[in-house]
């Protein structure tokens, strides 16, 4: 299926052939209307053959079997894993540690770093639009080692205001933790910029790419970062399986965060040293079939020019920020569209999230409605939720108008 | 369809609750949240020297389900006894929406009746013990 990067043409009708739920009546008959990416993407047919082929053909532990199967599983989950390196350009293979998703690997840094490095007076820098993900390990390696919790304060219109930045931002700021994109407002940060920055300071920088890195390429090296997570199931591959990568030294440095087999080196009675990296983090029996499911989903969506699939999942969003602002009563939330990645996030008034999606759900279109894990940034917006559509590469303009004109029946059920 | 959810009793609850404000001496009150959809329900009772809910009145904001559901419940359980709530099963409560709900929207749909059981369960009563 995957051919060499970026050398595909991209057309929507031909990658929608490539997912076989797309091409299917839900089961209560409807078409399906899915613009919930942001939650989970759907998978390409080469992913699900992926896992098939590896459930059905040589299936075994890794790192473990001296024999066929073993032999072969291990070279298969290598294989995915410096698919991930040159995706996201670290310059080796053992920085890249596959974890649980990106809750996973932002616990490993939370708890093998901060809780390991931070002090009384330490400052830990984040923002509301996280997800609580990407805050609440923050929030409790503060409690547990005394160090205070800063935020970066948002503009109106839901960016990272950077001209707050060097108040927050000082010489006890000892890491940053920011999303690349926001899953709620779509917001698209400066990582580069805040890279610069923090290190200017002798912070850390992590960026949660859960929303970011299946929208475009990624290089670590380019951003100037010390952390990136990530989770395969947004990226068009299997859930349960995610991405830890950081510098070797600052890896090395880390203490491990979940202990047993495969992450040890040595084990005496009394004390234990541990493995190599990427071992010394992957504690346990990996998701076998997931990781090497995650290396087909690269390799998809590789093939396309990233620029023509950003081209085009933008102009999803240009058209539902048209349509939406059309409709009277609609609030969008979140920058405008050169600072927003393909997320729009909206309230209809009078009409509650959570029966907007109900009411959607009659059409066959699937949203998400809630506080999309982000407590804070809902209590700054001052919603208790919102309706979210969110777009990936296999979305349609015509699906932006069910959006649309889902929207109309749910004013119309509600009397609006 | 869930069209079938948006009927025209619950869209009248959701718009003229029964019975949403405050007492102003409640026996007892409390609220919950349903995290899913950010659903909030206050429910306040008065409840009289026989043990019975005298006067319920809730408050709180969220889906029409959840506000609905508060409303209808507020209107069902004034006159019952405490020992007769704390045996209401949660069925009843979705029974009494007369709308089909997912299980995912079933959350919204028992909110007040989760407050409600929390409520009757603390209620101390001056029932000899046996």
């Amino acid at each position: 299926m995957a051919t060499s990067v970026g050398t595909s043409k991209f057309e929507v009708a031909a990658v929608r052939n490539d997912f076989p739920i797309l091409n299917q009546p839900l089961p209560n008959g409807q078409t399906l209307v899915y613009l919930d990416t942001g939650a989970s993407a759907q998978k390409p047919l080469c992913v699900i053959e992926k896992l098939t082929e590896v459930l059905t053909h040589y299936y075994s532990n890794t790192h473990r079997g001296i024999h066929t199967l073993g032999d072969l599983v291990t070279t298969e989950v290598e294989g995915a894993r410096e698919t991930v390196r040159e995706f996201i350009g670290a310059p080796v293979v053992e920085e890249i540690i596959f974890t649980g998703g990106t809750t996973a690997s932002i616990n490993a840094v939370a708890y093998g770093w901060a809780r390991k490095f931070l002090k009384p007076g330490d400052e830990v820098l984040l923002n509301v639009m996280e997800h609580h993900a990407n805050f609440v390990p923050w929030q409790q390696a503060a409690i547990a080692t005394g160090a205070t919790l800063r935020f970066i304060p948002l503009t109106s219109d839901g960016q990272l205001d950077l001209t707050q930045l060097d108040t927050v931002l000082t010489d006890r700021t000892k890491f940053v933790a920011v999303t690349g994109m926001s899953n709620v407002l779509g917001t698209i940060n400066p990582i580069r910029e805040l890279a610069a920055k923090a290190h200017a300071k002798g912070a850390l920088i992590l960026v949660d790419g859960a929303q970011s890195v299946p929208h475009g390429p990624v290089n670590v090296r380019d951003l100037g970062i010390d952390f990136l997570v990530f989770s395969g199931h947004k990226i068009y591959g299997p859930s349960g399986i995610g991405i830890l990568w950081g510098k070797s030294k600052l890896l090395e440095a880390m203490d491990p965060f979940q202990f047993g087999g495969n992450m040890i080196r040595e084990v005496f009675l009394e004390s234990s040293t541990w493995a190599d990296l990427p071992g010394k983090f992957e504690a346990g029996t990996m998701p076998i079939a997931e990781a090497v499911g995650l290396g087909a989903a690269i390799q998809y969506i590789q093939q396309f020019d990233p620029q023509a699939v950003h081209a085009h999942e933008m102009e999803l969003t240009a058209k539902a920020f048209q349509l939406l602002q059309e409709i009277p009563g609609v609030t969008i939330y979140g920058p405008g569209l050169e600072h927003r990645g393909s997320i729009v996030s909206f309230t209809v008034e009078g009409v509650h999230p959570h029966d907007l999606a109900d009411l959607f759900n009659n059409r066959g279109v699937a949203i998400r409605a809630g506080h999309h894990c982000t407590m804070p940034l809902h209590e700054h917006l001052n919603q208790p939720a919102t309706a979210r559509a969110s777009f990936g590469m296999y979305n349609t303009l015509e699906e932006v108008d069910a959006l649309a004109e889902a929207i109309l029946y749910a004013k119309k059920v509600f009397r609006r | 369809m869930t069209e079938d959810i948006y009927q025209e009793h619950i869209l009248e609850h959701f718009e003229s609750p029964y019975h949403k404000g405050h007492l102003a001496h409640p026996t007892c009150c409390h609220r919950d949240k349903n995290p899913l959809c950010g659903d909030v329900i206050e429910l306040q009772l008065k409840i009289d020297a026989s043990d019975c809910v005298s006067e319920a009145y809730f408050d709180g904001k969220g889906c029409a389900i959840s506000q609905a559901a508060a409303s209808i419940l507020c209107e069902q359980i004034e006159g019952k006894p405490v020992a007769e709530l704390k045996d209401m099963q949660a069925q009843q409560m979705l029974d009494l929406l007369h709308v089909p709900l997912t299980a995912s929207r079933q959350k919204c749909g028992l909110l007040a009746f989760k407050v409600l059981k929390t409520l009757v369960y603390a209620h101390e009563t001056d029932e000899p013990q046996v």
